[in-house]
């Protein structure tokens, strides 16, 4: 695809139905402060992953180390409710942080030992390697380039999820399984094919699959603001 | 959670931007790249214009947003129409406007225009800033590369990225316009603009409408008149300028219709001139009715 083709749809078709979690990182409230939290974790604890194993050339092991220092330092200190939007994306901010985090951490000689009472997040490292092994992406972007496709992957691979379980959720799986095999799986279907195996007609097809991206845009979304 | 090679997520971004198809770039400028795309849900083409930071501050999206909105606020068939504004996937903010086929006021004059178009034309540009000022907008960078001519001959004043708005009590923060910063384009920039003013007014574009005549009227032969009015336009002291776009405007139509202008004090023998030249056909039927009166008494004698 052309890097340039993913021209999207106007912000009015998307409305907005979550907060942003940067914003209530600032609550006083701790529980809504833990809840923004786990959003920004669950949106970029890949990217922070992949970029400390790229930019700063880290062991697997350290950087799963430094992923998880980062994270629970961050949310220890609170340090994303010091973040100002007039001065940067909140995606800079938490890269300028992460840099800031690596390089105190390498200065001070030491990889960050978990335990006791710091935070430990269950974070599947195994994936997130077999990820970055696979993605060619990794070795001809830049580490800030790779760091914001990684975030964008992120979102989406989120975006995914939740629309399968609203699918579930309002028994409309036909509409995700569509989704899924025409525009997320390698195999090289057709309408017509799909209207075969799934027993609809073609024109059914188009409708549900016009439905199923339209949901899918909207939820894509909701996952950007959450975490913009 | 779902595996996203680099193909399906490039499928993705796809879907998820739907309504807009990439073309081909048309331009790329300081603070937005602008592209030509296919509006698939209008089966039309327009110019988007995408914020080139994808990870700008709030200041650049909302100045991007601003542009957006003053444009659109902007409803002249002499000022590019807005479409559409919003925000792709990655967090860039655009917007879509009409695409305008043609060439760019530069290029058109480089066709080899007469001078009498030229200043039709101009008169265009000069009514669009001044439906733009009556609406408390200032653009502070008119130049030739920021008028297009369209493909019926229509003018378009573009690219409304630096302009003022008169009653905005966030422009400051918006526009970045401190005392001491500099924006437009120095070749056409008022003296005040270029000093950094915050206090510039509508005589700041009547300036730079003046600077686009003297370019339109380079290696033309031009009359005093119109000269005179380029010079009046483009004076050092915004007090000794035009007031307005709309007199600027105005004294063009003079002098097309080989009427007097404000800025130029003639004699008796230009005025004589002009009236003659004014009134050819005229001046022509009486010279023809008193040769034949003339030739009648001559041959009468005989």
């Amino acid at each position: 695809m052309d890097p340039d083709t993913d021209i999207g749809g106007p912000l009015h078709k998307f409305p907005i139905t979550n907060h942003s979690a940067i914003a209530a990182a600032r609550s006083n409230d701790e529980i809504i402060r833990r809840r923004a939290f786990d959003t920004i974790l669950n949106g970029y604890w890949k990217p922070v992953y992949k970029y400390v194993r790229l930019k700063w050339q880290a062991s697997n092991e350290d950087a799963k180390d430094l992923t998880q220092g980062f994270f629970a330092n961050a949310f220890e200190k609170n340090h994303f409710a010091s973040y100002d939007a007039a001065k940067a994306s909140f995606q800079t901010f938490l890269r300028t942080c992460l840099d800031g985090f690596v390089a105190n951490e390498r200065k001070a000689g030491q990889r960050l030992k978990r335990g006791g009472d710091m935070d430990h997040y269950q974070l599947d490292f195994a994936a997130a390697e077999d990820e970055l092994a696979a993605h060619a992406s990794a070795s001809t972007l830049t580490p800030e380039d790779y760091f914001h496709r990684e975030w964008v992957r992120s979102m989406f691979a989120m975006a995914v999820e939740t629309f399968r379980e609203r699918c579930v959720e309002s028994d409309r799986m036909v509409h995700f399984q569509l989704f899924e095999r025409y525009d997320l799986n390698d195999d090289d279907v057709s309408y017509a094919s799909l209207a075969k195996e799934f027993g609809l007609e073609p024109a059914t097809v188009n409708n549900y699959l016009a439905a199923a991206r339209r949901d899918f845009r909207r939820i894509v979304r909701e996952k950007f603001r959450e975490t913009t | 959670m779902k595996w996203l090679s680099d193909d399906k997520l490039d499928h993705l971004l796809d879907v998820v931007g739907t309504r807009y198809a990439f073309v081909k770039e048309l331009g790329r400028g300081g603070m937005g790249t602008v592209y030509l795309a296919e509006d698939r849900e209008l089966d039309r083409q327009v110019a988007i214009k995408v914020l080139n930071e994808p990870e700008a501050t709030d200041g650049l999206r909302e100045r991007m947003i601003r542009e957006a909105q003053i444009i659109a606020r902007l409803e002249h068939p002499g000022i590019v129409p807005v479409h559409d504004v919003g925000t792709l996937p990655d967090g860039r903010i655009f917007y879509a406007m009409k695409f305008v086929r043609g060439s760019r006021l530069d290029e058109y004059a480089a066709q080899g225009a007469s001078l009498r178009d030229r200043l039709r034309k101009f008169q265009a540009v000069c009514d669009a800033v001044a439906f733009a000022h009556a609406h408390g907008v200032i653009h502070r960078d008119l130049k030739p590369q920021n008028i297009m001519i369209g493909s019926f001959g229509e003018v378009l004043v573009m690219d409304w990225g630096v302009a003022k708005i008169s009653d905005d009590s966030h422009q400051a923060a918006a526009f970045n316009t401190s005392d001491g910063t500099v924006i437009g384009t120095r070749n056409y920039m008022s003296p005040e603009q270029a000093r950094g003013e915050v206090e510039i007014d509508e005589r700041t574009d009547v300036y730079s409408l003046g600077a686009v005549l003297n370019f339109l009227l380079t290696h033309q032969k031009v009359s005093k008149p119109a000269r005179a009015i380029c010079v009046k336009a483009m004076a050092r002291e915004p007090n000794d300028r035009y007031a307005s776009a709309s007199e600027l405007s105005a004294d063009i139509g003079h002098l097309l219709d080989a009427e007097p202008v404000s800025a130029y004090r003639e004699n008796a023998f230009e005025k004589t001139g002009r009236w003659v030249s004014k009134n050819r056909f005229l001046v022509l039927l009486v010279l023809a009715y008193l040769l034949m009166r003339i030739f009648l008494i001559f041959t009468s004698r005989r």
